[in-house]
């Protein structure tokens, strides 16, 4: 039975890319749609070329930590956006249930770390530093900070580890977990009003670099071990003291059934890999002019026939 | 509290009262918590040891597992989602919006779908009403919304109507069977109170991710309602009636259908209006597991920060319950109509001939007239980004500024924090012997037994000091909500026009998305204790303020003639007679308040919190199912312990004020 098995999956193995040119099925593929406008609009850009195919395509909205489950399940297909810093862990847990697979690296490197709006360099010019930016802490104060500084984290589920590297570069600053996304573009928004100083965990590519203009913060340089030897890093005591990785991935996943189900369209989704300023110009279609995701698609591909038409092939 | 034992006839003199028992147990807690302060409690009275906690989790995922596969449930959901379910959906999204399936229509144009809501609101409540109903849906295509509002009506037509056919159904079998209505009032009660990131998951598991799982957990969050209020309906029916269907030969189902059904018929279309308003409170929170429309559209705007245009779509979901519910509640009060014999066929229906003439006159000139099918991006009248400046302008204001740096300041500082690190420096034992005697003293023996057999469970999930978090962020926002809201309602009470007018602000509230609150929370008041309590306090104020508007003018003019008669002032009328008369039906709006705090409390975990809502957040990756159990059965068990309490208190009350 077991040996029967391991011939089968081998056969598979064997034929998949013969399966390429099997017809796709006429089912819909059901592209998951987010809360953030990069992702909507590049969901919007494979769905377009998808339909190009002669595929059926569906969009759904949903939380974006939950969307790994309805992958494993089939009922979402594909995810295009699986970051590391802030969805890593739910795929890794997904991909050890089982069900979903990964289907290769976007061209783009993710960085996530403290960062702050230009305005603040004007109360602390010696950004980016961070030992600049400790010995300016008091402006960073909060009613319920005292003296130290705030700095606002990351929701905690996106396992960012600011606490810790307070404490192993003994900074004096306390650190605040926000609830969602949003909670911190609430609070950039309010500091932009009266041009207050503020230090918040961002990441990039996202829409904020085109509406408020800003820097990370630098931190020492990320060595491998940092999170899991304590000797490496200035402090040789400590984990988590250095800055996170500056190039972080940005994956695409899919359900496990998709290769046999939709050769085709999960042959091109392996080609499929954007870089940085194509994701940046796409978050900028719907941010800045005000496009609707299904318009800024569509006006993307128009613009950037030679990009996708290669994958086609 | 003596009534217990007047109610129990054969009880011994020796035997202590509820409220002597409310004594010694909070004493017991007293001399706990001393002892603590001193440290001389033993440390496992304090916490309890991590060694002492059952593995709940584990427990739950493996009976989770077992009803999924084993039993085959997911297989029998499955097959209605995909099935029955998803067809109906797609029929209503095909008519809607013109989602290329079965029957394969083009959309309806907006204007004949906005000409036959303003007949039937004329029909219904004359022009006014018809000016809300045509307005409502023209604002909504001038302002470029038609097709999100559309997905998300093509679920609500779905969804409304099952929630009523099952609620109806289930409703009377509670009131035909008793056993029906025990079995079902405590799963309503756990259902009712299980915070929403709980359903998400089995949702979105059972029913498939998509506008299948967000119509299911719709239809999950409508029903108690009409199933209380079909009950109640049937029950008062008078025997009277009954009679006279009897005399003239009903069978049992035309007893139904005849007698006892339309009879009943106010209660149940209240149940039919609160069935809508609570389907679209649900429109944002669905959008998580696959709601098409508004909701997804506000979350995806509010990511970017564009806070304008989210305030719009937040005014398209108040505008469409508003209507919904006047409509439902002329449709109400309005009686049936009688014709003399002879009256031509159209005479009788000649708003119906009217609406059916409206709307293909519309969709005719859609054909012709692009502008009357469908208003594009570019001509529709959003006015976002100036709202975005407004909103940024007014937060600019130094005197804005500076007022809410001081309420932040007093309210983190000096109140919600210290109150905090009070309620955790209690040690659990003490904690939940409090409870108990604020159970004991309020709603008995059996209320008194369940506070200790509910908060004895939340101490043994081993989340006990967030559970603490999360009572304390609810305490505090009741508290204030009542300061704030008790004087609003009794002031509004005093004229019928205010009462309205308040009543509307709480309508509005209630369904204007509790999400667009949380962005200007934050930018008033930082990601700080405040901002939770605020955003909670605005969502907690609603029912208090409307039941004691409803309480107090519902005080029985006898009484307050009385009153004046007798030359009471009218801070007198007000302390002794209307407010005593008010207490029960204020009190269930205080409960209801309480239950609306724990519902926004996990919401509040988007802000940023420590509470229990910021766990089931962290687990919401599916690949802890146990886990978010545990944390929302705790918040459940909460929930229920002061909805148990406050409602057999409220209960006893009524019934010896005889109302």
């Amino acid at each position: 039975m077991n040996k029967f098995t391991t011939a089968l999956a081998t056969g598979v193995l064997a034929f998949a890319p013969m399966a390429a040119f099997a017809a796709d099925s006429s089912d819909p593929i059901v592209i998951p749609i987010h809360n953030w406008s990069s992702q909507i609009v590049m969901s919007n850009v494979v769905g377009q070329i998808f339909e190009e195919m002669g595929n059926n395509v569906e969009y759904v909205t949903t939380d974006s930590q939950a969307v790994y489950e309805s992958v494993r399940l089939g009922d979402v297909t594909l995810e295009m956006e699986v970051w590391e810093g802030a969805f890593g862990a739910s795929f890794r847990a997904a991909m050890e249930k089982g069900g979903i697979v990964d289907v290769g690296d976007h061209n783009a490197v993710t960085r996530e770390d403290w960062w702050y709006p230009m305005w603040t360099k004007d109360a602390c010019p010696g950004l980016p530093s961070w030992e600049a930016l400790n010995d300016c802490a008091e402006i960073f104060a909060t009613a319920e900070t005292g003296s130290k500084g705030r700095y606002l984290d990351g929701p905690v589920d996106w396992l960012k580890h600011g606490k810790e590297r307070v404490e192993a570069l003994d900074m004096n600053f306390e650190v605040i977990n926000a609830g969602s996304a949003a909670a911190l573009w609430a609070e950039i928004g309010a500091a932009e009003a009266d041009k207050r100083p503020v230090v918040v965990f961002n990441w990039t590519p996202n829409f904020a670099e085109a509406v408020w203009p800003g820097e990370f913060v630098e931190f020492p340089e990320w060595v491998d071990g940092c999170d899991k030897d304590p000797a490496v890093g200035p402090n040789p005591n400590a984990l988590y003291d250095c800055g996170n990785p500056a190039d972080g991935y940005l994956k695409k996943a899919a359900w496990e059934g998709m290769e046999e189900k939709w050769p085709a369209a999960y042959a091109v989704l392996e080609k499929i890999s954007f870089t940085n300023p194509q994701i940046a110009e796409m978050a900028r279609l719907v941010d800045v002019d005000e496009l609707e995701p299904d318009e800024a698609a569509a006006e993307w591909l128009e613009a950037n026939q030679d990009v996708w038409k290669a994958w086609l092939n | 509290m003596a009534v217990i034992s007047t109610n129990q006839p054969g009880i011994k003199p020796q035997q202590y009262t509820s409220t002597q028992i409310a004594t010694g147990v909070f004493c017991v807690a007293l001399i706990f918590t001393l002892l603590q302060f001193t440290g001389l409690l033993p440390s496992w009275l304090h916490r309890l040891p991590e060694s002492w906690i059952p593995p709940f989790a584990v427990w739950l995922d493996a009976a989770f597992n077992f009803i999924r596969t084993d039993l085959g449930l997911e297989k029998l959901t499955r097959w209605f989602a995909e099935g029955p379910l998803q067809f109906m959906l797609d029929t209503s999204a095909n008519l809607l919006y013109g989602k290329k399936r079965w029957p394969g229509f083009e959309q309806i144009p907006w204007s004949a779908i906005a000409a036959a809501a303003a007949v039937l609101g004329y029909y219904l409540g004359g022009w006014r009403l018809a000016a809300l109903a045509g307005g409502t849906f023209v604002w909504t295509a001038l302002i470029g919304q038609w097709t999100i509002a559309m997905e998300t009506m093509s679920v609500l037509v779905v969804a409304a109507p099952m929630a009523f056919v099952i609620g109806l159904g289930l409703g009377i079998a509670a009131w035909k069977y008793p056993w029906v209505d025990r079995a079902i009032k405590p799963i309503l009660s756990v259902l009712q109170t299980l915070p929403f990131f709980t359903y998400l998951l089995p949702a979105v598991i059972f029913f498939k991710v998509g506008p299948t799982a967000g119509a299911v957990a719709t239809i999950i969050y409508a029903i108690p309602p009409m199933i209380l209020m079909t009950t109640l309906g049937l029950k008062k029916v008078s025997s009277e009636v009954v009679e006279a269907g009897k005399m003239s030969g009903c069978s049992r189902f035309q007893m139904l259908r005849h007698v006892y059904v339309p009879a009943a018929r106010t209660e149940i279309l209240v149940g039919v209006n609160q069935v809508i308003m609570l389907c679209l409170a649900m429109v944002v929170l669905t959008a998580f597991i696959g709601m098409p429309g508004l909701g997804a559209k506000l979350l995806a705007m509010m990511g970017s920060f564009k806070l304008g245009r989210s305030f719009e779509i937040g005014v398209t979901i108040v505008l469409l319950a508003v209507t919904l519910d006047r409509l439902s509640k002329a449709w109400v009060v309005k009686l049936p109509e009688h014709f003399e014999k002879g009256t031509p066929w159209w005479q009788r229906h000649k708003y119906l001939l009217a609406g059916v003439g409206a709307f293909v006159f519309f969709t005719i000139l859609g054909q012709f007239v692009e502008w009357f099918a469908e208003i594009g991006r570019r001509q529709n009248f959003s006015q976002g980004k100036e709202i975005d400046t407004a909103i940024k302008t007014f937060l600019a204001f130094d005197l804005v500024q500076a007022t809410t740096e001081k309420i932040r300041y007093v309210l983190n500082v000096w109140v919600l924090n210290p109150f905090r690190d009070f309620l955790l420096s209690i040690p659990t034992a003490g904690f939940i012997l409090f409870v108990v005697a604020g159970a004991l003293a309020l709603g008995g023996r059996r209320s008194g037994i369940y506070a200790a057999v509910f908060f004895g469970l939340v101490a043994l999930s081993g989340w006990w000091d967030r559970s603490v978090i999360t009572l304390y962020s609810v305490i505090s926002a009741v508290i204030l909500a009542t300061l704030i809201g008790l004087p609003i309602g009794i002031l509004a009470a005093r004229s019928e026009k205010w009462s309205q007018r308040v009543l509307l602000i709480c309508d509005t509230a209630q369904t204007f998305p509790s999400f667009i609150y949380l962005i200007p929370a934050i930018m008033l008041f930082g990601i700080t204790a405040t901002s939770v309590v605020m955003s909670i306090l605005i969502f907690a104020m609603v029912p208090l303020v409307r039941y004691t508007v409803e309480g107090l003018r519902g005080v029985p003019e006898e009484m307050n003639e009385a009153a004046d008669m007798s030359g009471a002032t009218r801070m007198q009328k007000l302390w002794n007679v209307q407010l005593p008369l008010a207490l029960p039906t204020m009190a269930v709006g205080f409960n209801q308040a309480i239950m609306f705090a724990f519902f926004m409390v996990i919401i509040a975990a988007f802000i940023g919190t420590q509470d229990l809502g910021q766990e089931l957040q962290k687990t919401l990756a599916g690949t802890d199912l146990g886990k978010n159990f545990v944390l929302g059965i705790c918040v459940s068990l909460m929930a229920l312990t002061f909805d148990m309490a406050i409602m057999t208190w409220a209960d006893r009350k009524k019934r010896l004020l005889g109302l």
